[in-house]
């Protein structure tokens, strides 16, 4: 197939671009560049036009289009347009906007797999349909040529449309055979193969019974299922994708010319990158210049910042609070602690793939025990009819095609369809085929503390004590800093309806805190070290007005929204809950009091969490683990399941089961239920397609089935499992 | 029973139609954005002008 030349080369690689691009620019002759912005909050057909309509009049902008489904909006532009510019504007005119990494989007690939089994299945209700019709025409009585011609009508549609349609099935056996391994394709491929040469035999013969209609409905049902479980699996890794392409890992690179910013995944061992504060450290470094704090909690779950200086070494994932800092790279991208930290994750993370679905336990018991029955109904009846090996092999095929897998591959993906796409509805993202199992047998839940149950934003504690007066001197130091308790406390302050006090010469001493001139007094907002006030064993700040006794101001962590909500529901559950955290005990000891957690732990290293969760699972614990920091990923790779939020380090999401969309952490209560309510499903299913063959087999077994009956055993149980898997509690 | 020669290839045909517009839908990407679509047509953009191919 030729390519016709386009002046719009956007529009080859999209059709639907052209809709967009007809009236106007159409690009100056340079090549187009594709830049793709998550709209989290979009929803309505007047959100669509105005973010195509005010995109399409921006400079540059050759085409745009916003999916709803994915809540995306796909932007061609000439190769000057920064994304940052364009995600600014839509955020500024109220279209939240976030720049995504085209390159962590395989979505095009995963689609042209979708679209593919799609086509597959579309062949094959149609070749279905058309030999169905035919179908009933013999089973009404059409007989002698009229029904010799309609065999052979079926067999030109049939046997071309299971060369194309049934290869999925066949491809797969084969690998499976191949290793000397029996999977349910096996059975159903050998199915459809007998099925069809059978009755392209019996056609040749002028016999009665032909099979085309099962050998096509066997394949269009089976790749409904197919299908089904393809789409749930590419919903899932696609919003994981966007998840992973929303944090553009850049960093600041000092050269001679200047700072440039370049991807982590182009740093080697020896540059010097800048960290400005509020950003995120993207390397395993040792500071060269600078004083800052440093929080940590991502890693340690401590929540009190930590002093930096030259020659302190920071890792990947801390956040740089108060100073600009320098850092010469030691480690990058694959080589930083994110990456030892994996080591202790690929560990247990085999130990969790020995899990077997429902669907393999049902497939390691059901293809032998199909092929024995159909050997053993051949041999017998060949001694029965005294070697007619004609009747013998129909009979065989009987057998084999009225067991039809047909319920067992859609009992499952029937079911995991509805309940994910009910979960994801509640901002869960399940990201793992087998989790929705393994979350239904869950007996225990280990929380971590910080930014998991606490939002990980400090924010200040109501004191009475406070003078007004140092509030004033205390809203004026803080304000102009982007240290988190600055800024929680200007908050406060203000929302107090305090006016800062006139202050002079304020200025950052980084690492120690705000030090200014008030009314002629040298006033200092800080460290506790910095002002020698004694310290309060909780995340504080301290203010001293030249001299005079510091004053502490305190803060809490606040608890994230929901937690109170879940934490009571899995109680009633009857599970057992530990929160497992790297902070101080005191810290610990307060958040476990507020949401009523009674059996808790602080002062956690990363290997004692994944060894405490090893040992309750060795207990015979089914444990869920629910955590966001780096060093919570060993325990979260260690557990039966996990959940991280969506705030989790990357890291963590990454060996999460599921990842929770949204701050809310309530609809983790109910995801259980859930999952329990969907097992229930995918077991009644399975009994379902038992019980049809329980009645089925022995009438095939006898020589009594006809191809008639074996469509309607096959139509029928299909039909029941999949309004069983409808029948889900509702979320 | 003559009529069978025109009606069985007249089924076909039909059927082969709609197999062929479903190829057409699946090719121009018309089920990539269900929930798009079915907001897009709430949007008054292309009434008065259709989109120019």
């Amino acid at each position: 197939m030729s390519v016709p030349l386009s002046a719009c080369p956007a529009c080859d690689a999209a059709p639907l671009a052209k809709a967009q691009a007809g009236k106007g620019y159409a690009g100056n002759g340079m090549e187009a560049k594709r830049i793709m912005l998550s709209l989290p909050h979009i929803y309505c057909a007047a959100c669509i036009a105005g973010v195509e309509g005010n995109l399409a009049k921006q400079d540059g902008v050759r085409a745009a289009r916003v999916n709803l489904t994915l809540k995306r909006a796909t932007i061609d532009v000439d190769p000057d347009v920064e994304p940052e510019t364009l995600a600014n504007y839509l955020t500024g005119i109220g279209f939240e906007a976030y720049e995504l990494d085209a390159g962590q989007l395989t979505s095009t690939a995963t689609d042209k797999m979708g679209k593919d089994l799609l086509m597959r299945l579309g062949v094959a209700g149609f070749a279905m349909m058309n030999v169905m019709l035919l179908s009933v025409a013999v089973w009404s009585g059409a007989s002698d040529a009229t029904r010799d011609m309609f065999h052979w009508i079926s067999a030109a549609i049939a046997t071309p449309t299971v060369g194309f349609s049934s290869q999925v099935f066949f491809k797969s056996a084969w690998t499976a055979l191949r290793v000397g391994r029996l999977n349910m394709d096996v059975p159903i491929s050998l199915a459809i193969l007998l099925a069809l040469g059978m009755s392209l035999y019996e056609t040749a013969q002028s016999g009665e019974h032909a099979y085309f209609d099962a050998a096509l409905s066997l394949t269009f049902f089976l790749l409904a299922g197919r299908y089904l479980d393809y789409r749930t699996r590419s919903v899932a890794r696609s919003a994981a994708e966007e998840l992973a392409a929303l944090e553009v890992p850049r960093a600041l690179r000092l050269t001679d010319a200047g700072d440039e910013q370049v991807s982590v995944s182009d740093l080697s061992v020896g540059d010097i990158v800048r960290v400005v504060p509020g950003a995120r450290v993207p390397v395993d470094g040792i500071v060269v210049t600078g004083e800052s704090e440093l929080d940590r909690s991502l890693l340690t779950g401590e929540r009190l910042p930590v002093a930096a200086g030259p020659e302190t070494i920071v890792s990947t994932g801390e956040v740089n609070l108060t100073g600009p800092m320098t850092v010469r790279v030691t480690a990058a991208g694959r080589d930083s602690s994110l990456h030892r930290m994996a080591d202790l994750v690929a560990i247990a993370e085999t130990a969790r793939n020995r899990y077997t679905s429902l669907a393999d336990k049902a497939a390691k018991i059901y293809a032998p025990l199909v092929h024995i029955l159909a050997l053993g109904a051949f041999f017998a009846w060949l001694w029965i009819s005294g070697g007619d090996v004609r009747f013998a092999l129909n009979i065989a095929v009987a057998v084999l095609i009225i067991t039809c897998p047909c319920a067992l591959g859609l009992a499952v993906p029937a079911v995991t369809t509805a309940a994910s796409g009910r979960l994801f509805k509640q901002g869960m993202l399940l990201k793992s085929a087998t989790a929705m199992e393994r979350l239904a047998e869950v007996d225990h839940v280990v929380f971590d503390k910080t930014g998991t149950l606490t939002q990980g934003k400090p924010v200040m504690d109501e004191n009475t004590q406070h003078r007004t007066q140092d509030l004033e001197i205390a809203l004026a130091l803080a304000e102009g800093s982007s240290h988190p308790l600055a800024l929680s406390l200007t908050q406060a302050a203000r929302a107090k309806g305090i006016t800062p006090a006139e202050i002079s010469t304020v200025r950052e001493v980084p690492g120690k805190g705000i030090e200014g001139l008030w009314n002629g007094k040298t006033v200092r907002l800080g460290r506790a070290e910095w002002l020698g006030a004694n310290a309060v064993g909780q995340t504080a700040t301290y203010l001293s007005v030249s001299g005079a006794r510091p004053v502490s101001f305190t803060f809490t962590d606040n608890l994230r929204e929901g937690v109170d909500t879940a934490i009571s529901a899995l109680k009633a559950q009857g599970m057992g809950i530990t929160l497992i955290s790297g902070d101080v005990p005191a810290a610990v000891a307060d958040i476990a009091g507020r949401v009523g957690i009674s059996d808790w732990k602080a002062d956690t290293l990363p290997e004692g969490k994944a060894e405490y969760v090893a040992r309750l699972g060795k207990s015979g614990k089914r444990v869920l683990m629910v955590g966001d920091g780096l060093n919570d990923t060993a325990a979260l790779a260690a557990a039966h399941v996990s959940i991280s939020p969506a705030s989790a380090l990357e890291a963590a999401r990454v060996v999460s089961d599921i990842v929770l969309l949204g701050q809310s952490m309530a609809p983790l209560g109910e995801a259980t239920l859930m999952a329990k309510s969907a097992t229930r499903r995918i077991k009644e299913n399975f009994a379902i397609a038992a019980g049809y063959n329980a009645i089925a087999i022995p009438i095939a077994l006898i020589g009594l089935a006809t191809p008639l009956a074996a469509a309607l055993a096959m139509s029928l149980s299909s039909v029941t499992v999949s309004l069983n898997a409808l029948r889900l509690k509702k979320g | 029973m003559n009529v069978l020669v025109y009606l069985i290839p007249v089924s076909l045909l039909l059927g082969g139609g709609g197999l062929a517009a479903f190829f057409w839908t699946l090719r121009s990407e018309q089920y990539d954005d269900p929930d798009g679509n079915s907001q897009r047509i709430l949007s008054d953009r292309w009434d008065d002008t259709p989109p120019e191919e």
